[in-house]
């Protein structure tokens, strides 16, 4: 069961630390200032996060958290491709942004009622955190929704982008089942339903369309549950590291 | 006798250092303070905001505040396991929160959590009319409203 629980835990701290340092890379770069300090601060959460799971899984006879963030290849990560993908446009950072929200949304409600208390206890707090994230993503999208016609092709050309890779964050694993007898959490199929009903929603308030998964429309971007990323994750992983290198107190 | 309430009254001098008119007690960080029979404190701290780079210094404090009060051995932890929320925050907090023009954060019910983000109190005429201009402000605590009444721009230290 440990390792079940072990490998959800990295999936988790995995998905935040890469998003977090993903969007910190709009810091001094976003189209105002408000939203470098939006993309700043939801970063650093996100990185807080990332290092309260990691200190979890040193809890549970890991590495230290700096071992396990710092000194990895990306064969060993877990996070899905969706969050290692460079920041591109502003459309797609904004979008990825509010899919991935939503999901890490979805999945921290389903564990706070989970059976494992510690991580049910962190997911109720991060919650609060949350709130804010996906209050700025849903305004965002529905304001450039809305906006020209031109904001509105390039947000839906981006929704089109990033949706196949989001499908990747509900990539079940050999673990899967076993974190469900346990009653830790959902199917992950159960998770990626819930997420579209309420991604759906928001959605339909906008001129935008969700792509629908119909007939082979949307190829999940798999394999970053088991290790297997893009040629994009190890260039980010090796910054991270030299940092870390020159400064292990500054990392986080 | 050393009581808890004895080191709580110490602790006042800790302040948040982004928020100088509020102490850590105020604030509600203070978990659980132990004294164990060998002259020894043990304060357990709870974080507020995960990504706050103040709550590290703070823990720091208050152990300086300790051993310069005579206390060994000192030691202060961090729990991760209770979330803290921003009910917690004192009256005297919230009293602190506005002499350093913060707008306090809403009471609500935990139980739902059900609350606006959106809704804010001025601290500069006492409006309810205002609106939300930035769910992200100058630091992890705090969110930026207008008042559409001063039509003042000001900070709120967000319920969270
Ligand atoms: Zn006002």
């Amino acid at each position: 069961m440990q390792e079940a629980l072990k490998s959800l835990l990295l999936s988790l701290a995995d998905d935040l630390l890469v998003i977090g340092h993903r969007n910190s890379e709009w810091t001094g770069m976003g189209p105002v200032l408000e939203e470098d300090i939006a993309f700043a601060s939801m970063a650093q959460d996100k990185i807080g996060h990332a290092l309260a799971f990691y200190e979890l899984l040193h809890s549970l006879g890991e590495p230290e958290p700096d071992i396990l963030a710092f000194t990895r290849q990306a064969a060993d990560f877990r996070s899905c491709q969706l969050v290692e993908y460079p920041i591109g446009e502003y459309d797609f950072s904004l979008v990825r942004h509010f899919l991935f929200d939503y999901a890490y949304t979805t999945r921290l409600e389903a564990l706070k009622s989970g059976s494992y208390a510690p991580l049910a206890a962190l997911s109720e707090r991060f919650l609060r955190e949350l709130k804010y994230h996906t209050l700025h993503a849903r305004t965002w999208v529905a304001q450039l929704g809305n906006a020209t016609e031109e904001a509105r092709l390039r947000m839906q050309s981006a929704l089109n982008e990033a949706l196949p890779m989001a499908y990747g964050i509900f990539e079940e694993t050999p673990h899967t089942a076993g974190l469900v007898a346990e009653g830790i959490q959902p199917h992950e199929q159960e998770l990626r339903d819930r997420w579209l009903a309420g991604i759906s929603a928001l959605i339909a308030g906008t001129p935008l369309k969700l792509p629908q998964p119909t007939a082979g429309d949307i190829r999940p971007y798999l394999g970053g549950r088991q290790g297997r990323h893009s040629e994009h994750l190890q260039p980010l992983l090796t910054e991270m590291t030299e940092v870390f290198a020159i400064d292990p107190a500054a990392a986080w | 006798m050393v009581t808890e309430a004895h080191i709580r009254n110490l602790l006042r001098v800790v302040k948040d250092p982004e928020i100088p008119t509020v102490s850590l007690v105020d604030m509600g960080v203070v978990h659980r303070i132990d004294l164990p029979a060998n002259g020894g404190v043990h304060v357990e701290l709870i974080p507020t905001f995960s990504g706050c780079p103040a709550m590290s210094v703070m823990a720091l404090e208050v152990e300086q505040v300790l051993r310069k009060a005579g206390f060994a051995p000192v030691t202060v932890a961090m729990n991760k396991q209770v979330a803290w929320h921003s009910n917690m925050i004192s009256e005297e907090g919230r009293k602190g929160l506005l002499e350093h023009g913060l707008s306090p954060p809403p009471h609500y019910d935990p139980n739902t959590q059900d609350y606006a983000l959106e809704a804010a109190t001025c601290p500069h005429c006492g409006s309810t009319r205002t609106v939300l201009k930035n769910p992200f402000g100058p630091t992890l605590c705090r969110a930026i409203h207008q008042c559409l009444d001063c039509q003042e721009t000001f900070e709120q230290f967000k319920p969270v």
